[in-house]
């Protein structure tokens, strides 16, 4: 409760997060706002912005560009949301086994991370894409496994640090199982960095996926902004608005969520947090 | 397995589906194509690249031709592959015994004159003399004999099927060549053009493993051009044979085939005239009507006349529901064209009405005309039993996009919207070339794009009569046929926007077009 009342004052964790609601909103509501499919052909291609029913022009085939920028949001935070959740997965079940159990078990892990951390996280997410095919389940893979290992490096530092602590001791002595220790006691306390890593993470998440769509790796048969940018990328000098719209969607969300998670990141630093 | 390998392949497939279902659509002579110029600009300024000309009789001497190759081909010597980049590269290196006239009349080529006996069976064909190789040894008799009837028949599956068909060649003196034919065969005297019928240098050849001579990197033939240097993922230099049989051919110095992957930086590069001239889809469809403004360029859609793209919508007839004639009646209606030409292809194209040609001889008018109504499709789709589930949907299939430019994922993209009206849903796939061109070799598709040249070639019955009528008789029976049948969805007569600098003469001055040897392009 303290750390939300001091999210409501930090303001440009506030800014950030009315954006995000912003985004949100427009992807809840596509559907409504945008009845037909976005890929149908609504309008005369090439119309510039503020053309009659077409707020922000049509591409080169005449579909709507605010019908793709508002269905496309909805991919761009489903696979963010999704990716993350798979790399936090992977990264807290990783780094948090490395850590509490250390010595054999955690040099393994660490090798491991840093076989993943020495591949160059685009290039390997655009070799999986385009081994396994681009679909909306292999994209959202391949961003999991090449954004993990932060997150395990991070969860290990932090169980190691809480590993020795008393009330974990305490807990160990009394006989509880390692799964418990872990779960209930080490990770409620070392949750904080890991939901502003993950916050962060989402944000990355859909830069990937923009540009495995705009690379053409995207899945072909959903409406997304990197795609968007990526069919609009030839035709820039005829239809600027095709690329300037999509881009200005994915900044803004970009940036409200960096702006989301330095907000939970100063509100739930004890240090930064007690200043205030 | 390597991508030469891959696409000899993909070729032969093509082939064998033109036999098995396509072969209708041949025919050997095509009437001139109708094209007027997508427009006349007025000569205006020219852009200032100095180009070292010096004047001849005639037509002007030197001069760098800078165009453009996308793809850059694997290989430069066409005998062993006939993709596009490849032919079009190819075509200044290696020549053939005749060229054709933008009406499909023969010319001639390394023969400077033929005759066919009464009975269709005896061809005899005097070559030029004084040809040579780019090695300098020359070109006889026995190198027309090898090409054809030896090196092609093995290396070459359109060629095989019309050499092939050769039973006695001889060679009674070091210009001469007569080819006997097994059984009369109408087309063969079209089907010698530079891409079907290369003259490889036997000498080089004979008894070699043709595909791994060391030679095909210095791709040796006796074109106006010869390959000087080749940067993998920059340019292919190619500079003028000295040594080439025609007086005072060729006129340009070199030509130099820019490979650039990007269509934006291919429009710019023309923009900033840095390229003379522009093929294929080297300029996408929606970049032609704004760089058709440009002064100092002619637009035009001549020169393909030999090949007369035909555009299609492949159907996997081995898979369910397609195998039922009424599914694919309903996809032709269900298929929007005219709003697909206009958007997909800016108008470029013309509409197909079956798998001939309209600019081709043979070509039956009177033909089922589907149309387009999204009724019509849903009462053949319920007809079969087809119901749409309670998403709309009554059946979903998987489109392969070809892998070959944006024009193609777009039309793959009009497709699924077009045929998504009539409950028919698709997803689209992308793959890679090497991808692509596996998986429609191996029947592993359901739906793909598809384009087909109509080349010279045969369908046995009518190839083989000489009476005229009763060869448009039988072609006109087999397309009523096949258009009442769709096994594909026939879209579009395609076209091309060629740009050419208006400096540049006699670019599409036969019906091979871009494809042939430009002994006779000038900058004038």
């Amino acid at each position: 409760m303290t750390i939300l009342k001091a999210f409501l004052r930090h303001p440009t964790g506030m800014i950030g997060l009315f954006f995000l609601l912003c985004v949100v909103l427009l992807a809840v509501s596509a559907p409504w706002l945008f009845p037909d499919d976005p890929w149908d052909m609504v309008g005369a291609p090439f119309q510039p912005p503020l053309t009659e029913g077409l707020w922000l022009g049509s591409d080169m085939l005449g579909r709507d560009v605010a019908a793709g920028i508002a269905h496309g949001a909805r991919i761009s935070l489903i696979i963010g949301v999704i990716s993350t959740l798979t790399s936090l997965t992977i990264g807290v079940t990783v780094g948090a086994t490395a850590g509490y159990f250390g010595g054999k078990v955690d040099e393994i892990m660490m090798r491991l991370t840093e076989l993943f951390q020495t591949i160059p996280g685009f290039v390997l997410a655009i070799l999986l894409v385009a081994t396994l095919g681009p679909k909306i389940s292999n994209v959202i893979f391949a961003i999991g496994i090449v954004s993990w290992p932060p997150l395990a490096r991070l969860t290990r530092a932090e169980f190691m640090r809480l590993r020795g602590r008393e009330f974990v001791q305490a807990a160990v002595c009394q006989g509880q199982r390692a799964m418990t220790v872990v779960l209930r006691r080490i990770l409620p306390n070392a949750i904080s960095p890991i939901i502003v890593t993950g916050s962060l993470a989402v944000a990355s998440a859909i830069l990937i996926e923009s540009a495995l769509s705009f690379m053409g790796l995207g899945d072909p048969n959903l409406m997304s902004w990197g795609f968007m940018i990526g069919a609009a990328r030839t035709v820039i000098r005829q239809a600027w608005w095709m690329s300037v719209f999509p881009g200005l969607a994915i900044l803004l969300t970009v940036l409200a969520i960096n702006l989301v998670g330095e907000g939970l990141n100063d509100v739930m630093n004890p240090r930064i947090s007690r200043r205030r | 397995m390597n991508l030469t390998s891959r696409c000899k392949k993909k070729d032969d497939r093509q082939a064998l589906l033109r036999l098995v279902i396509v072969s209708v659509n041949e025919e050997e002579i095509m009437n001139r194509r109708e094209f007027a110029k997508l427009m006349g600009v007025s000569a205006a300024a020219l852009s200032g690249i100095p180009l070292g000309l010096t004047r001849a009789a005639g037509a002007t001497k030197g001069g760098t031709l800078n165009t453009i190759i996308q793809p850059e081909p694997p290989i430069l010597v066409t005998a062993l592959n006939q993709q596009q980049p490849t032919l079009t590269l190819g075509g200044k290196i290696y020549e053939s015994l005749l060229r054709y006239s933008p009406d499909l009349k023969p010319m001639p080529g390394l023969a400077q004159s033929w005759e066919v006996s009464p009975d269709g069976l005896t061809y005899t064909f005097k070559l030029f003399p004084n040809i040579t190789f780019h090695d300098g040894k020359p070109l006889t008799s026995e190198d027309v004999v090898f090409s054809m009837t030896k090196m092609l028949v093995e290396t070459h599956a359109r060629a095989r099927a019309i050499y092939s068909r050769i039973a006695k060649s001889e060679t009674p003196d070091r210009l001469t060549v007569v080819f006997t034919l097994k059984a009369p065969f109408a087309p063969f005297l079209t089907a010698l053009d530079c891409t079907t019928g290369p003259i490889v240098p036997k000498h080089i050849y004979d008894g070699s493993d043709y595909r791994k001579n060391p030679a095909n990197a210095q791709a040796i033939g006796s074109g106006p051009f010869k390959l000087k240097e080749w940067v993998k993922g920059s340019h292919v230099h190619l500079v003028r044979h000295d040594g080439y049989y025609r007086k005072d051919e060729p006129y340009l110095d070199e030509v130099i085939y820019r490979i650039i992957p990007d269509a934006a930086s291919r429009s710019l590069a023309l923009e900033q005239g840095k390229i003379q001239l522009t093929q294929w889809n080297d300029i996408e469809f929606y970049d032609v009507a704004r760089l058709s403004k440009l002064p100092n360029y002619e637009v035009t859609t001549k020169g393909y006349e030999y090949f007369a793209p035909h555009q299609w919508l492949e159907l996997n007839n081995r898979v369910k529901p397609m195998d039922d004639k009424r599914f694919r009646q309903a996809i032709a209606h269900a298929l929007d064209l005219k709003s697909m030409a206009a958007r997909v292809y800016f108008g470029m194209p013309k509409i197909a009405t079956g798998p001939v040609s309209s600019k081709t001889k043979f070509y039956e008018p009177d033909v089922k005309r589907y149309g387009y109504s999204v009724e019509k499709a849903k009462a053949l789709l319920d007809d079969m039993g087809l119901k749409p589930g309670p998403d709309g949907k009554r059946v979903t299939l998987k489109y392969l996009i070809p892998p070959y430019g944006e024009v193609y994922q777009r039309a793959g993209e009009f497709i699924r919207q077009s045929l998504g009206r009539a409950g028919i849903d698709i997803q689209l796939e992308t793959t890679d070339v090497g991808g692509w061109a596996d998986q429609f070799s191996n029947w592993d598709y359901e739906m793909t794009g598809n384009l087909v040249y109509q080349y010279g070639r045969l369908f046995e019955e009518a190839a083989s009569t000489i009476d005229e009528a009763k060869r448009q008789e039988f072609y006109s029976k087999v397309q009523k046929i096949l258009v009442e049948d769709v096994p594909v969805i026939w879209m579009f007569e395609a076209a091309y926007p060629t740009f050419i600098d208006k400096r540049l003469k006699n670019v599409t001055s036969t019906g091979v077009g871009i494809h042939e040897s430009f002994s006779s392009v000038y900058f004038g």
